[in-house]
């Protein structure tokens, strides 16, 4: 009882102390008012977003520490980059995009704490961020209670769609069947053996896999093997790939294993020059650490490569190279993560309003046409339409892009059979 | 699931598990060895050790850099030199640390497990600091790739022998250094009777520094080696420290017998595990057994019978 | 809860002035300071924060009073929160939330991993008070066996604290690889009601967040009469000399045993209002590196200290917090560094500190002060 009262008046208090605090920057940013040049802040932050005349706020949440650091250090360079080109271009509805950068720590509650941060306390009008699915899970009931928006940059496992989230990297099935058309039809594969790292996105792609192999191509899996995460001994698994002599290895495993992986692979005289191994788990982000004569001759099917020949992903990767220096390279979900905030600004501008709901209702059907892998395009489920690329590893630990499907495959998280 | 399959193949597929079982039996006890001579030997639990080998590790790949550039013709050797330098380096910071840290708490066994710890958080960002937050590619030369064709079915890696010669190489000097040497009759004495042994002249800091120091050497051999089948990055180190514990723990702390057997039974059960079944299970499996006999058995394979 | 002390100061010797005034200083700062100065999310990062606290509080009792180290308190922790989610998850996966699915009415992490039915061992998750009893009994059994295996053969020290970590690591790889059973990596997520009442909004973390400190305090008070009984004697006199205690004929392995399951019932219920209060459950939390981290809190706070251990918890996870919020990329040096600190220079902690430099200036204001207690003094051996 006196618990419930103190209550009352402490939040009451509360309440005060904060619209105070609220005001505060408020009065500061004043007198910069006559600079504004876009519309008045009154008519596009409707829900209190932290936007003011000349700027506004947007969140990138990645682990920046922990063992994903390996990997999410790419889109936090991504998105830097990218919101540095807007700004430079006059930024958002004339403001100025001003980063928060929260570290998620490679630990998913962590990510949840952070992403309450970013749009309670700091009330970031967009955040671009998380990388595995596991930080996206925990994070996404954040953003769906708070109303927030996150443009989530890595390929993954589908069977999830949100208004509060827009998936930039592809989900499974666009990933996945049309890379295994053609490795059926240019490699006659006839059999297959599975290797992935366990957790949700290898067993759901593996799924999806297997029913694309037996139900369309009526072909066979010869074998599926799951290690756990951080696992460094592959020699069991390579003898059985040895006995079982699949016409294609087909990849998953993730982080530290797949270094391991590859160099054990290799170290057992498999050859993949002449075995096949086509991966979703390897972009040039990972060759980095495998080495690239450890993997020369995997296939890759991914959206994006560094490699690609177009003028959009030339300016890309000149201008990424400025930035974060010539020796960085560039994989699929940093192209992704790069795709983030321009999809976000031009979401905002046809929406003509910060107001999330009303930018989360203006993506669908966004288009971008300087996106270095070309052109995509919102689908009404918040996933890209998207081509997908098979890829042959260099040993200079580049890619050589060797098939690319002839159309925008549509983004279906729901896959109907492969479930 | 083996009916299908011809003799042949069969047998030279169970020679082949052999090894692989024996390589991953050498990965082991490299692991565990240089942290049961610092448990073991002196009761204090490392637990930088997965950075002391990340160190030997970093160590190899600017050793690999550094010979590429300026003695590419004796490229192929470097590797011995990173695995010395990935000792010197390993073993030095190893007696540093002993020096700055470890000597105040011989009394308090138990906080030296949370300022190494304190330690392994600290050592990780620096990694990450100098080296950047991605995993880097080691070079290796050109001889220690691929596999040597016994027969026309038979295949065993080399970087495996490689690994298997080492630890060799390593148990064997490790077991003359303890039980054949002067030094190792120092490092007995004072673990049994520490007063006594200072009593009868021997410099007990100094046996604590060289042992401590020995004990992170060995780490960073092992983080050497182990550029050659695993990955090298910031938190590469935390990927062992699990199987690594698991081994000290399962062996029995006090006896460099018992990490030699608790290794050996661990890798050939998750090896034949893996083999048969998938490799999570064969994971899980391997744990199981591990607990269920650390519950009958808490003390370990062998235990040093010392009167307390 | 607040006001049953006071009641009983006259005429129970049960704490000190010095503690009333320790525990009239902790009530007022979670009932009405933190209250009055923290806006919602930080609140409830405040109660996220206190959650671990009863885990420190448990250290205090099995490692400071009884000398007994365990590095897997995270397993408590985590049962007690797996065991809250479980029941949570199963109100929140109702026929109607989950029709999309292949299966409806199961978890939707199940659905993923084709299994079609509820497992049997998580269908009595669905009654309230069954996952309310098991959230207490199936750690404090789990610590039981732990620790009777253990403490009957006389393993103790570094050894039981390397034990303990390597089953805190084998949980969670079992957690990992059973992803069917237990949401896997991604742990169980999307918590929405505990009986119907949405614990999602600003009201409901704000009850939360009181009924979590009436909670704590009484598990201090609790910890505090257990200190003051025979029990906790005795378990002080076998932290320091336990051969003594079993020549007197007592059973040692017993009252490790006991100490052991209080703590882990301690590290449960926090985890179940962790899960409460944060809407979610990973094995992030069962493994080595949060078990460390905990023990961690204890040791800052001053591990001798019930007091110590929640002021410890809070302000390392103020700084880790403010470390990482202001210096993303340099925060675990500033971590790592005051482990370090703390361990070579304030082995006592923050207790050690209030009672080295604090307390006698205080002492010679405060009247009619008793000496010490025997818990107080810094001890040599462990």
């Amino acid at each position: 009882m006196a618990e419930s009262k103190g209550n009352g008046l402490q939040s009451a208090l509360r309440r005060r102390l904060l619209m105070g605090l609220a005001g505060v920057p408020a009065i500061a940013l004043m007198p910069r008012m006559s600079f504004a040049a876009g519309p008045a802040t009154a008519t596009v932050n409707t829900t209190g977003l932290a936007v003011t005349d000349t700027e506004v706020t947007v969140g990138i949440l990645h682990s920046a520490t922990g063992t994903m650091a390996i990997s999410e250090t790419g889109s936090i360079q991504a998105e830097k980059l990218a919101i540095s080109q807007i700004n430079e271009a006059g930024g958002v509805l004339g403001r100025k995009i001003k980063i928060i950068q929260e570290d998620g720590a490679s630990d998913w509650p962590t990510f949840a704490e952070k992403a309450k941060k970013l749009l309670v306390n700091d009330h970031c009008a967009a955040v671009m961020g998380c990388w595995t699915s596991a930080s996206r899970k925990a994070a996404l009931p954040v953003f769906e209670q708070y109303n927030g928006l996150l443009y989530y940059p890595t390929f993954y496992e589908g069977l999830e769609q949100s208004k509060n989230v827009i998936y930039t990297g592809q989900e499974a099935t666009q990933q996945i069947l049309e890379s295994l058309n053609w490795v059926a039809k240019e490699k006659g594969a006839k059999t297959f053996f599975f290797i992935g790292s366990d957790y949700i996105w290898p067993r759901t792609s593996n799924k999806i896999a297997r029913k694309h192999i037996e139900n369309v191509l009526k072909t066979k899996v010869v074998g599926e093997e799951y290690f756990p995460l951080g696992h460094t001994q592959f020699n069991s698994v390579i003898n059985k790939l040895k006995l079982t002599k699949p016409d294609v290895i087909f990849t998953d495993v993730v982080g530290g294993s797949n270094v391991a992986f590859y160099k054990q692979l290799k170290a057992a005289g498999i050859d993949l020059s002449k075995q096949t191994l086509l991966t979703i788990s390897v972009t040039e982000d990972e060759i980095d650490g495998i080495g690239g004569d450890n993997i020369a001759g995997a296939y890759s099917c991914m959206k994006y490569f560094q490699s690609l020949k177009n003028p959009n992903n030339e300016k890309f990767v000149a201008a990424f190279h400025k930035m974060w220096g010539e020796k960085t390279v560039i994989g699929d979900v940093t192209q992704a993560a790069y795709l983030g905030p321009f999809l976000w600004k031009m979401a905002v501008e046809k929406a003509g309003s910060f107001d999330v709901d009303k930018v989360a209702a203006a993506s669908a059907g966004i288009e971008f046409k300087e996106a270095p892998e070309g052109y995509v395009k919102i689908h009404p489920n918040h996933h890209l339409w998207s081509k997908t690329r098979v890829a042959k590893a260099l040993p200079s630990g580049q890619f050589e892009v060797v098939y690319e499907s002839p159309e925008l495959i549509e983004p279906n998280p729901f896959p109907k059979g492969y479930q | 699931m083996l009916g299908d399959y011809s003799l042949t193949d069969l047998s030279s597929i169970f020679v082949m598990q052999g090894f692989a079982g024996l390589i991953l039996f050498s990965v082991y006890t490299l692991m565990a060895l240089g942290l049961a001579i610092i448990f073991g030997q002196m009761g204090v639990i490392n637990m930088a050790h997965g950075e002391f080998m990340i160190l030997g590790a970093y160590m190899t790949y600017l050793c690999s850099g550094f010979f590429q550039t300026h003695l590419p013709a004796l490229f192929p050797a470097y590797f011995f030199v990173a695995m010395a330098l990935a000792f010197v380096a390993s073993g030095a910071l190893g007696m540093l640390v002993e020096w700055a840290l470890i000597r105040h708490l011989y009394k308090r066994p138990l906080d030296t497990l949370l300022a190494t710890w304190g330690l392994s958080l600290i050592l990780q960002q620096a990694y990450r600091t100098i080296f950047g937050p991605r995993e880097v590619g080691v070079e290796l030369p050109s001889w220690l790739i691929g596999s040597v064709q016994v027969t026309d079915t038979i295949e065993i890696p080399i970087n495996g022998m490689f690994v298997m010669a080492i630890t060799l190489l390593i148990t064997a000097g490790v077991a003359l250094l303890m039980y054949r040497s002067r030094f190792g009759a120092q490092v007995r004495a004072v673990v049994q009777n520490r007063p006594m042994a200072g009593a009868v002249g021997i410099d007990t800091e100094k046996v604590d520094r060289l042992t401590f120091g020995l004990g992170c050497g060995i780490a960073g051999i092992a983080g050497s080696a182990f550029t050659m089948v695993g990955s090298t990055g910031p938190t590469s180190g935390q990927l062992y420290i699990v199987d690594t514990f698991l081994i000290v723990v399962f062996g029995g702390a006090a006896s460099l017998l018992g990490t030699i057997a608790s290794a050996f039974s661990i890798s050939q059960t998750q090896s034949t595990l893996e083999f048969f079944l998938s490799g999570s299970t064969a994971k899980v499996i391997t744990l199981l057994a591990v607990v269920g006999i650390l519950m009958l058995r808490p003390q370990g394979l062998f235990t040093l019978k010392v009167r307390r | 809860m607040t006001r049953a002390p006071s009641s009983t100061v006259h005429d129970n010797p049960f704490m000190k002035p010095m503690e009333w005034i320790s525990l009239a200083l902790l009530v007022a700062v979670i009932f009405l300071v933190l209250p009055m100065l923290l806006d919602a999310f930080r609140l409830n990062l405040v109660g996220k924060y206190l959650t671990y606290s009863f885990v420190a509080l448990g250290l205090v009792i099995c490692w400071g009073f009884g000398g007994i180290l365990s590095l897997g308190q995270g397993v408590f922790f985590g049962l007690g929160g797996y065991l809250m989610a479980m029941y949570l998850k199963l109100e929140a996966s109702s026929v109607e939330n989950t029709k999309i699915q292949s299966t409806p009415g199961i978890p939707d992490f199940m659905d993923w991993n084709q299994i079609t039915e509820l497992p049997w061992f998580w269908k009595p998750f669905t009654s309230l008070p069954f996952t309310l009893l098991a959230v207490i009994v199936v750690p404090a059994f789990f610590a039981f066996v732990i620790g009777t295996a253990m403490f009957r053969r006389r393993v103790g020290g570094t050894y039981f604290a390397i034990i303990t970590q390597a089953i805190a690591a084998i949980l969670t790889i079992l957690i990992v690889g059973q992803q069917g059973y237990t949401g896997g990596i991604n742990g169980i997520t999307d918590l929405r009601t505990l009986h119907g009442w949405d614990i999602r909004t600003d009201r409901a973390h704000n009850i939360l967040y009181f009924v979590n400190g009436g909670l704590l305090v009484a598990c201090i008070l609790f910890a505090q009469y257990v200190k003051r009984s025979k029990l906790g004697r005795i378990l002080v006199a076998m932290r320091d000399k336990e051969d003594r205690v079993r020549f007197s004929g007592y059973q040692v392995a017993s009252f490790k045993t006991f100490a052991f399951c209080l703590a882990a019932v301690f590290a449960a219920i926090g985890g179940a209002m962790f899960t409460l209060q944060v809407g979610f459950m990973s094995p992030s939390f069962v493994g080595i590196v949060p078990s460390i981290e905990m023990v961690i809190y204890a040791a800052v706070g001053g591990r001798l200290s019930l007091f110590g251990a929640v002021w410890g918890t809070l302000l390392v996870n103020w700084a880790k917090t403010t470390f990482s919020e202001s210096f993303p990329e340099l925060w675990l040096f500033g971590l790592g560094g005051l482990f370090i600190l703390v361990v070579l220079a304030f082995p006592n902690g923050l207790a050690g500190i209030y009672r080295t430099y604090v307390e006698p200036r205080l002492t010679r204001r405060v009247k009619a002060l008793e000496p010490a207690p025997a818990v107080a003094l810094p001890h040599a051996a462990e």
